[in-house]
């Protein structure tokens, strides 16, 4: 088998893999600043991809171009969710928030299951069969620009937290919850800011993914449990952990499926998750807890 | 006599901090031996040294010639040690007679059994009246009582019993002071106590260790000890070093 | 069992039982299995209980022990014609082995909260995946078992009509009702108290925490793989995207911690009213002419919600207590 044709499903992988790592980013996020465990975050990331789908096919627009949108939508979504619901349980037991973030799943999921039916539906783009060249590298534009379109978001993001003055309030906040509201921040408020910026992260990876597959609504839990392979995978709390997790995790899904059978490109990456829960928890680029 | 607990050159580092350092000391058998100090001396760590829940970096400590270091905190409390803790840690939802019930089951384990024995604790340690209670709703003097109780109940040769006067009126810290005594005559129960309270220290201990900075800086009776300079200097601070007019 | 209960709430399970006992004299076959399906639920559901609320491990991968129960006792069938009281014993060892490793890895390696969960939805899924590709058992199109002919019925075999599998559920639901009670009130049952409390005083008094979470886990586990042996022969075709799925485990979930997680009566309690509800909510949909495929799930989905934010100690404790059926603490026996 020719080299060329494992580098192209290995950049293939690349790329989608970065989709993963923004989806991942959310949830690292929200779990490294509100310390919740998102177990609704590809719900969250579908209703992202039927929004896209949705403008794409009534309203013809790009979905690239329809992510501030869909973030902003998300964005409020997850400010309420967490304001509203999510926030009481902040300082309950583990499995308690793991039970409540799976009943607003399975909400989620069937009420996407009743509006939108089981049946796929994607979103057409004009150049949906376009493919670039870069030396021995076919890819696929829409690869290229769902990979790069991730790359940015996260960039963005990076520098957000960086440089902005919320930024770093939620950076305090999540340091040291107390000395945070003792130099004055609302707390409650930077919480659900935080829960809002995940939820637009996994609603922008969802719209960048639209570029990529058909959307039903059984994808949720699919990449649901994905973040969270590739948060464990590349560190729980760490931004550039969940997107090297993400890569990881695309190339060797996109291998595994090359090389063994597509059906059993997860199977890989469950043995991956195992691997890495007992050999280190903490993940590739975590910080020890 | 031949020393119950041996602890021999012990140290414990936490990155930068030196918590405990070199200290060695034993505690004869059905002695009261009081381990006092400044706040962040080591004493707690000592404790938890010695049960179990942090390995040394050096050193040992030993029962009866039998080696502890590196044993588990269940493990520890087979060989014969029991411990309280210095924030109460009660099983809030079981009511007293169960929570020493199980601490009873450790070397009892048919239930009838360890539940009379655990009653006979709960009269030592005057909790009858509050047997059935749900231990959540005990108020602190007795949820003291309860964590003594317990540890009792899984019939140790020793007691570490951490602060356990701390947050008494004088009046509840005297009754401890004076079923603690009982125990110790009546069934020459070893006893090593950290202590703030110095009035406790003074009723209680046969012999009192000072630690300063996870160092040993004396040991002696305790009216030996109160009366050591450098004990006084390490409390109150030294005569030349003293702002005071 | 029912020195925790009043005597009025020994009455009211008297009386349950005996319906229970009567119902297939009296009912049609639709209402016995659905019955049948409510107690499996109130079964595998007291099962998962003993691992949440006795040693307080989340696995969310439940549907594990469903799935090996059920394949290894079906292939022992088909394959070999070993009947399912025989078969249970191979069902019931693989589970156990799932469940020492998990339990194992986790607890050594010290993974707690989410990682385990993830931990054990990890390890139904690779599994999933992996039997979709044994050709053995059927892989992805499924596993068949032979239905017995109309004539025969055959107790040995699992074979017969649906009261026999009502009845043998209903001996499974109270055989594990007892032994939970039994359990609860051990040597390991209070140790499980305790260490739920405050795992620290608990190692402090002696108490082996590993030992005893793993017990917790492995007595678990066997005991729903005796229910995924019931749904190999209840069912007769087994396919790895439903035994072994994540909803599978979610669904296995709901009824204990509905009615509430820890409690001897709570499970059992869970699945009697959500099945009813969940019909009712589907009914009263249909009745108004909507067509909402999906809609029981969106029913469980706030079901989850509601008792988490709610009643987090469930149903059943606040139930039991307003119609005064159990004994409160502090009551004297």
């Amino acid at each position: 088998m020719p080299l060329d044709l494992y580098l192209n499903v290995a950049a293939g992988g690349l790329l989608t893999g970065l989709v993963y790592g923004l989806a991942a980013l959310g949830l690292s996020v929200i779990f490294g600043v509100v310390r919740i465990v998102n177990f609704a975050h590809g719900e969250l990331m579908v209703i992202g991809m039927y929004a896209a789908v949705l403008a794409a096919g009534s309203l013809s627009i790009d979905p690239l171009l329809a992510t501030p949108v869909v973030a902003g939508l998300l964005f409020a979504v997850g400010y309420g969710l967490q304001r509203g619901l999510v926030n009481r349980f902040i300082d309950r037991p583990d499995h308690m928030q793991f039970i409540l973030l799976v009943g607003i799943a399975m909400m989620i999921v069937n009420g996407l299951l009743i509006v939108f039916g089981p049946d796929s539906r994607n979103a057409q783009v004009s150049y949906a069969f376009d493919a670039i060249e870069i030396g021995p590298l076919l890819l696929d534009i829409v690869r290229v620009y769902a990979g790069g379109g991730a790359l940015t978001v996260a960039a963005l993001l990076f520098f957000f937290f960086r440089c902005t003055l919320t930024g770093k309030a939620i950076r305090a906040c999540a340091d040291n919850q107390l000395g945070a509201r003792v130099v004055g921040l609302n707390v409650e408020r930077l919480y659900a800011f935080t829960f809002g910026l995940g939820a637009a992260t996994a609603g922008i990876a969802g719209c960048l993914m639209t570029l990529l597959v058909d959307v039903r609504p059984q994808l949720a839990p699919e990449y649901t449990l994905l973040s969270f392979i590739v948060v464990i995978v590349g560190g729980l709390g760490s931004m550039g952990g969940a997107l090297l997790g993400g890569v990881l995790i695309g190339i060797s899904e996109a291998m595994a499926g090359f090389i063994l059978l597509p059906s059993m490109k997860s199977m890989f990456s469950y043995g991956l998750l195992i691997l890495v829960l007992l050999l280190r928890p903490q993940g590739l680029l975590g910080k020890r807890p | 006599m031949t020393p119950l607990l041996q602890v021999e050159n012990l140290s414990k580092q936490f990155r930068g901090l030196r918590a405990v350092s070199n200290v060695s000391f034993t505690v004869p058998e059905g002695d009261i031996i009081a381990l006092i100090g400044p706040n962040g001396a080591g004493k707690t760590t000592m404790f938890n040294l010695i049960a179990g829940v942090i390995r040394p970096d050096e050193g040992e400590v030993r029962l009866s010639g039998r080696r502890l270091t590196g044993l588990r905190p269940d493990q520890v409390c087979a060989a014969g040690v029991g411990r309280t803790f210095q924030l109460v840690k009660p099983f809030g939802d079981l009511s007293v007679e169960d929570n020493i019930l199980v601490g009873a089951l450790h070397r009892r384990p048919r239930i009838a059994d360890a539940r009379q024995h655990a009653v006979q604790i709960l009269d030592l340690l005057e909790l009858g009246p509050k047997r059935y209670q749900i231990a959540r709703s005990l108020t602190l003097p007795e949820r003291k009582r309860l964590e003594v109780a317990r540890a009792l109940a899984t019939e140790p040769r020793i007691l570490l019993l951490d602060e356990v006067m701390a947050g008494l009126r004088p009046t509840e810290t005297d009754r401890l002071v004076e079923l603690l005594r009982d125990l110790n005559q009546r069934t020459n129960m070893t006893i090593l106590l950290i202590e703030h309270v110095m009035r406790a220290v003074m009723a209680l201990s046969d012999r009192v260790i000072v630690l300063d900075y996870g160092i040993r800086i004396s040991e002696g009776t305790p009216r030996e000890v109160v009366n050591d300079p450098r004990v006084i200097e390490v409390y109150l601070g030294s005569v030349e070093g003293s702002t005071a007019p | 069992m029912f020195d925790q209960l009043t005597a009025r709430g020994c009455a009211a399970f008297g009386m349950l039982l005996l319906i229970l006992l009567a119902l297939p004299m009296f009912a049609d076959s639709y209402l016995v299995s659905v019955v049948t399906l409510v107690l499996w639920f109130a079964y595998v559901g007291q099962a998962w209980n003993v691992m949440m609320g006795f040693a307080g491990q989340l696995s969310l991968g439940h549907s594990l022990y469903v799935g090996l129960g059920a394949y290894a006792s079906a292939a022992l069938f088909v394959h070999f014609g070993i009947g399912p009281w025989a078969g249970l014993w191979l069902g019931m060892l693989l589970a156990t082995l799932a469940g020492a490793v998990i339990g194992v890895l986790g607890f050594r390696f010290a993974i707690r909260g989410v990682h385990f969960a993830l931990l054990t939805i990890a390890f139904a899924e690779f599994t999933r995946i992996a039997f979709d590709h044994i050709g053995w058992l059927g892989g992805s199109g499924g596993f068949f078992l032979p239905v017995g002919d109309a004539a025969g019925s055959s107790p040995f075999d699992l074979r017969g009509s649906p009261a026999l599998f009502y009845y043998v559920i209903l001996a499974l639901t109270l055989g594990a009702l007892v032994l939970c009670r039994r359990l609860l009130h051990s040597r390991i049952g209070y140790f499980w108290l305790a260490i739920r409390e405050d795992q620290e005083a608990a190692q402090a008094v002696g108490i082996d925490v590993f030992r005893a979470k793993l017990a917790a886990v492995l007595i678990s586990a066997a005991m729903t793989s005796l229910g995924g042996v019931f749904y190999a022969f209840f069912y007769n075709n087994l396919f790895p995207e439903q035994i072994f799925s994540v909803s599978r485990s979610i669904e296995l979930i709901l009824a204990p911690v509905i009615g509430g997680i820890g409690t001897l009566f709570g499970p059992i309690f869970g699945a009697f009213i959500l099945t009813p509800l969940a019909e009712l909510v589907t009914w009263a949909i249909e009745s108004a002419g909507l067509n909402m495929p999906g809609i029981k799930q969106i029913f469980y989905g706030l079901a989850l919600v509601l008792i988490v934010v709610y009643r987090p100690d469930g149903v059943w404790p606040w139930v039991a207590r307003y119609l005064k059926l159990v004994r409160q603490s502090g009551d004297r026996p």
